[in-house]
């Protein structure tokens, strides 16, 4: 029991992690450009789309990881410049209904370029196996490979935000994007580079996850929700929230799947524990959130400003 | 004058607008948008080819497939279905890939007095005593397909199982569907979220503590590639078998072999048909398939070729006048045409009785991954549902 619930918790800090990359961005974008980027889920499509077609043409999915990173990072500078640039002075509604449509046009794009099969990703050999933690627990190797992947990403932001002059900015620009301007700073091109980086994250996320699920249309669409619950409960604009809300969902996720319909075994018939335990489990992450917008309604942990 | 000759030309156009119209519309639903469209596309391409060797034709009269996109949603599929048979009239709705597609849509279909022919989906209402006298199927009942595999779990003296399948009609069907005939224990459950659960990682960590001998899962689509991947990864093979139904079919195995998933090889599942059946319409549909589209047809293509050669049946036994509906429910019964799957009967619900064979995947001549028959598991087959079902 106790080895089980090991690689379950490994499992749930595996999905937190990725979780995390994806509300990375969002809350960057959202908490700091004030833009609601429904369409954060098509750049994680399209990352694991890059990366599946880089892994066949160079035949190697280390390779195509940081080229897919970079045409990602164009993909999200050119959408910035094109088009989302002009959406910031509108309202919120504007955003969502103009990224509402380019989900549609990166859905169909992706169909007519790839088709609609999708795109299994073959790794290396050495990650396609299982690693020993402990005696008894044993854990596949790539799932590993996500998690630091996804904690070296978190130190990087940590250090970038916290401790760098594009951190600074970032963090006055989401103070007070008026002022900082007046200092002479060029807003513009900083929300350029957040986007961009937003973009990068999402499609990392996409490529860490696509080896496990392949690369489908709309699999950006399923997850995102779970993102924008995660940067909810986290407290929308902080980056320590999103991190801890990430793990903290991930975790119950998988520990609910994983342990729930057992315990409600215990309380209710057999057949009833079966069919309401994956209903429970799916809804548990909704529950937190209700929960921690009726006591806390800025999130676990606003950022301070204003 | 003007007028004249305006008027003329109304009615050339009236004439040639009829002309064009073809004698009898069918109307065909399946999905073709979302991932879940490849599948679609496998039927669609499968019921062209088949109104290709038909010469567009039944019974003499030109025929004209409606097809509709169900985008993978219940709500979706019903309101395509609803537009078929009020607006366009067809006396025939054909297709399904899914089953809570199927049930959502149906109701429309049976009040209005028109056929659904199901080119997949078989939820076990349908077949049971939500019955219609005007539902047929190319396919099977879900439960079948797994009740065969359980079957040669059985033979094979497999002692404990692990089930895991999707939380939704077809879902729930098939696990209850090995467990009518898989004698031994069953270890632990798992139905995950559909259509959007695609890592199992918490559900597969289970089912190897579980301790179970061998693993039977049911996950169709985009769902099937992503779990064999993770079988892979999570080392269960040689530790935990894989059976399967319905989740490594011919449309994974090139994407699986691309990605040269190679644990999938040797993998079995349960079908009621296969590429390598020998009969000569069989031989007719792969060897024109794999011409005309470069690639094998699928168990959905096979069922979909099927359901046009039973409707086309149907028609010519009518003599195209669709309007004799009792003439065209007979010849539906007597399913009296050239099976890719070999000679089947029809029972008093409309399901197949048939065949059910063990396939195995295996490497072709050239090199591609296919599947091949093993053994028959099950001869003339009917569904546990039949008896609920009061029609005669």
């Amino acid at each position: 029991m106790s080895t089980l619930f090991l690689i379950q918790f490994l499992n749930g800090l595996q999905l937190g992690v990725l979780l995390f990359l994806l509300a990375a961005g969002l809350t960057l974008v959202f908490g700091i450009m004030d833009f609601v980027n429904l369409a954060h889920g098509s750049l994680y499509m399209i990352g694991a789309f890059f990366c599946a077609t880089l892994t066949f043409w160079t035949g190697s999915f280390l390779l195509a990881v940081p080229l897919a990173l970079v045409a990602t990072a164009i993909v999200g500078l050119v959408v910035e410049t094109g088009v989302i640039r002009h959406l910031y002075q509108r309202d919120h509604l504007d955003h969502v209904l103009a990224t509402f449509g380019f989900i549609l046009i990166a859905d169909t794009s992706v169909q007519l370029i790839w088709g609609p099969e999708g795109i299994a990703i073959p790794l290396p050999e050495a990650l396609q196996g299982q690693v020993q933690i402990l005696p008894g627990v044993i854990f596949p190797a790539y799932r590993l490979v996500i998690i630091a992947a996804g904690l070296l990403v978190a130190f990087g932001l940590y250090w970038l935000i916290g401790r760098t002059r594009l951190g600074m900015l970032i963090r006055a620009g989401a103070s007070n994007r008026t002022m900082v301007s007046a200092l002479g700073i060029d807003i513009k091109t900083l929300f350029t580079a957040v986007f961009a980086l937003g973009a990068v994250l999402a499609g990392l996320a996409g490529m860490l996850i696509a080896p496990i699920t392949e690369a489908t249309i709309g699999m950006g669409n399923d997850i995102i929700i779970t993102a924008f619950v995660v940067i909810i409960v986290g407290g929308i604009g902080s980056m320590k929230g999103a991190f801890i809300a990430a793990m903290l969902i991930g975790l119950i996720d998988t520990l609910g799947r994983s342990f729930l319909d057992d315990m409600l075994k215990v309380f209710i018939p057999v057949n009833a524990a079966e069919t309401a335990g994956p209903a429970i489990s799916s809804m548990l992450i909704y529950i937190i959130m209700a929960a921690v917008l009726a006591l806390h309604p800025q999130g676990l942990f606003p950022p301070k400003v204003r | 004058m003007f007028k004249k000759t305006g008027l003329a030309a109304l009615g050339l156009a009236l004439m040639a607008t009829s002309a064009l119209a073809a004698d009898i519309k069918i109307g065909y639903v399946t999905t073709l948008t979302t991932p879940a469209a490849v599948i679609g596309n496998d039927m669609k391409d499968a019921v062209d080819l088949a109104m290709e060797h038909l010469g567009g034709q039944m019974g003499g009269k030109s025929v004209e497939i409606i097809f509709e996109d169900d985008g993978f949603k219940p709500e979706t599929g019903k309101q395509k279905t609803d537009k078929l048979v009020q607006q366009d009239n067809v006396p025939i709705v054909a297709g399904y890939i899914w089953s809570n597609v199927l049930l959502a849509s149906m109701k429309t279909v049976f009040d209005e007095g028109r056929f659904l022919i199901s080119s997949n989906a078989g939820p076990s209402q349908v077949a049971g005593n939500l019955c219609n006298q005007n539902f047929f199927s190319t396919s099977w009942q879900n439960d079948q397909t797994p009740m065969a595999m359980g079957e040669v779990l059985k033979q094979q003296g497999v002692k404990s199982l692990y089930l895991m399948g999707p939380n939704y009609a077809a879902g729930k069907d098939m696990l209850a569907g090995v467990e009518r005939t898989f004698k031994g224990e069953i270890k632990g459950k798992d139905l995950t979220k559909w259509p959007d659960q695609l890592d199992f990682s918490a559900e597969l960590a289970k089912a190897k503590a579980s301790g179970a001998e061998a693993i039977f899962v049911f996950y169709p689509g985009k769902a099937g590639g992503a779990f064999i991947q993770q079988y892979q990864q999570a080392g269960l093979k040689g530790s935990m078998d894989l059976y399967s139904v319905f989740t490594v079919d011919a449309i994974s195995l090139p994407k699986l072999q691309a990605a040269k998933l190679e644990g999938v090889l040797g993998s079995r599942m349960t079908q009621e048909w296969d590429p390598t059946l020998d009969n000569d319409a069989n031989k007719k549909f792969v060897s024109s398939f794999r011409e005309k589209y470069k690639r094998y047809p699928s168990f959905y293509a096979a069922q979909a070729y099927d359901t046009i050669n039973l409707i086309n049946s149907a028609v010519t036994a009518v003599g195209g006048d669709m309007s004799n509906t009792d003439g065209l429910r007979v010849a539906f019964k007597a399913a009296d045409y050239g099976s890719v799957r070999g000679n089947y009967t029809v029972g008093n619900n409309g399901m197949p009785i048939q065949n059910f064979y063990l396939r195995e995947v295996v490497t072709d001549a050239d090199g591609n991954w296919t599947t091949k028959v093993v053994k028959t598991v099950f001869e003339s087959h009917q569904d546990p549902y039949a008896a609920e079902c009061p029609l005669k």
